[in-house]
């Protein structure tokens, strides 16, 4: 924290300086007391939209970076389902409140104004975020972290906003989790597990394989006859070698992956008889349980905002993350266009300490700082087997770039022993990086 | 050079009758920024309920973060993760980091 970090240098000498000038504590004390509650005394203002891993994150560090700043964290819901440690609970390894976060401490702790309500405008000329409780707020700077929406028009045939209760995404964490939870709990042993991956760009890209993962955890614990199928658009993904062998290793031909190529693109669905069918009707796949996890976009108060592009997706100035198209708003988190970031919990907890540290030098009138920012994303085969993609990130020659030499993936060879170590880091981190946001 | 800024806002302040909050002048650093992001794993507050990964939330010696980082970094020190993240930073990078987390012990 600043004030730790200052308590040997500036404030030290900040506090000779003021004794020596006759300013003390009563002085303090009367001009806190000449301020009207929400009067525009002290620092700016900054609002924050979205109370995720990204949104929540920049309202922290704004607040410890500038302890003067005035920040307003507006998020619908009371409690947020972190998407990572989702899978865990379809692994049934963890329940449904090992993975929720609340807003008390940022609140209570860390100063920030949270609001529960819905974003319904934001004017970005006006500098103004309108609420559906009808609140207005102004604000100096608006970070927007909204994370993802499903792209219904490039899904599958038979898909829509209205078929997620029969063939559930759970791309979003909470009521949808618990859903496709139930359904594999209902599925009799012997029954085929159907997971569609979704096209890149996607929020979490080891996401998927992961869930594979966890289900056939719990499928060989409980209904060890039982199948997992993923159809994939795509012709490889994130951690593979890992991933592949990990199955072979712990699962032996439970989990069988469709490549594209292979007839895995799939093209339509019947959401009522959890059928999917790839390659112009050659192939027809049949589900007990069918996880459709749909192509995915910026979330929709970005494009209701105008943040958005052709790509679905937010432009940013890659070193401070204000958006390209209007100034004074940053997009962090899985809906802005990051480089070389991924899509990740973990991502947008670094670019929410980023943009603080960008809104506050700004703000000061001083350079923004050169962007530094890191990623892990740690994924379980089995409760006692993670893996692991790291990466450092710079900006480097106008993009944020990995840096290289350095960053990968676990090693091929490892032993048991590394395996477990890392599962066990995998937890460590959720525990840790929750409460960097939340905590 | 802070110290001097201070002073003069200070000087200014008394002189304009108005107050000056101390944040007025702080302004975060590229060793303070790339050290928060050290946190995201190793424990913002306290020691957490988390015991696998060592907690940074106290600050850390200088000199030892600088060899740890630098035998992560050339293999010298086995690692799971840490080896993939040391090659990421420069010796300056590495002194930042560590001057930071010495200053908050």
């Amino acid at each position: 924290m600043r004030d730790a970090e200052g308590a040997t240098t500036m404030t030290i000498s900040r506090r000779h300086f003021l004794k020596a000038l006759g300013i003390g504590g009563a002085a303090s004390a009367l001009a806190a007391c000449a301020q009207m509650p929400g009067e525009r005394t002290r620092g700016a203002h900054v609002v924050v939209v979205g109370g995720g891993s990204g949104g929540a994150t920049a309202a922290k560090y704004l607040r410890r970076f500038d302890p003067d700043l005035r920040v307003t964290l507006v998020e619908p819901n009371a409690t947020y389902h972190t998407c990572y440690g989702s899978n865990w609970v379809l692994g049934g390894i963890r329940q449904m409140d090992g993975i929720v976060q609340t807003y008390g401490t940022l609140r209570d702790i860390h100063g920030v104004n949270v609001i529960q309500d819905t974003v319904t405008g934001i004017d970005a000329d006006a500098r103004k975020v309108t609420l559906a409780g009808g609140q207005t707020l102004d604000y100096d700077r608006l970070v927007v972290s909204p994370g993802i929406d499903f792209n219904w028009e490039a899904a599958a045939h038979g898909t829509s906003a209205n078929t997620v209760e029969q063939i559930p995404h759970a791309w979003k964490a909470g009521p949808q989790t618990a859903l496709l939870r139930r359904q594999l709990e209902a599925m009799p042993d012997g029954g085929v597990f159907v997971m569609v991956a979704p096209p890149n760009p996607f929020r979490c890209p080891p996401g998927p394989y992961e869930r594979a993962s966890m289900v056939a955890h719990y499928f060989k614990t409980h209904k060890p006859r039982s199948k997992v199928l993923i159809l994939d658009v795509k012709e490889r993904f994130s951690k593979q070698g890992l991933f592949m062998a990990g199955w072979k290793e712990n699962y032996g031909d439970m989990i069988e992956w469709v490549s594209a190529n292979d007839g895995g693109m799939v093209q339509s669905i019947n959401p009522t008889q959890k059928i999917a069918v790839s390659d112009g009707g050659l192939n027809r796949f049949n589900a007990d349980v069918l996880n459709y996890i749909p192509p995915q976009k910026a979330g929709q108060v970005a494009h209701d905002a105008g943040l958005t592009n052709e790509s679905g997706w937010c432009p940013v100035n890659q070193v401070t993350f204000e958006s390209s198209i209007h100034p004074g708003i940053h997009v962090i988190g899985d809906a802005s266009i990051a480089g070389a970031m991924p899509k990740s919990g973990h991502s947008a907890n670094s670019q929410g300490k980023l943009v603080a540290a960008a809104i506050v030098n700004t703000l000061k009138g001083r350079d923004p700082v050169a962007p530094s920012m890191v990623n892990t994303c740690y994924s379980l085969i089995t409760p006692d087997w993670g893996i692991s993609v790291a990466a450092v990130y710079r900006f480097d020659d106008g993009s944020i770039k990995g840096v290289e030499g350095a960053g990968g993936v676990s090693p091929a060879d490892a032993d048991r022993n590394f395996r477990m170590l890392e599962a066990n880091y995998t937890r460590g981190w959720y525990d840790s990086i929750t409460t960097d946001i939340w905590g | 050079m802070k110290y001097t800024k201070l002073a003069a806002v200070a000087l200014t302040a008394t002189l304009g009758g108005l107050m000056v909050s101390q944040s007025a002048l702080a302004e975060v650093t590229r060793g303070e920024l790339m050290a928060q992001t050290c946190m995201a794993c190793h424990g913002s507050v306290g020691t957490g309920p988390d015991a696998t990964i060592p907690s940074l939330s106290r600050g850390f010696p200088r000199d030892l973060m600088i060899q740890n980082m630098r035998a992560f970094r050339d293999g010298t020190r086995a690692a799971t993760v840490m080896d993939r993240h040391a090659t990421g930073y420069t010796d300056e990078e590495i002194q930042l980091l560590a001057d930071y987390f010495d200053a908050r012990r």
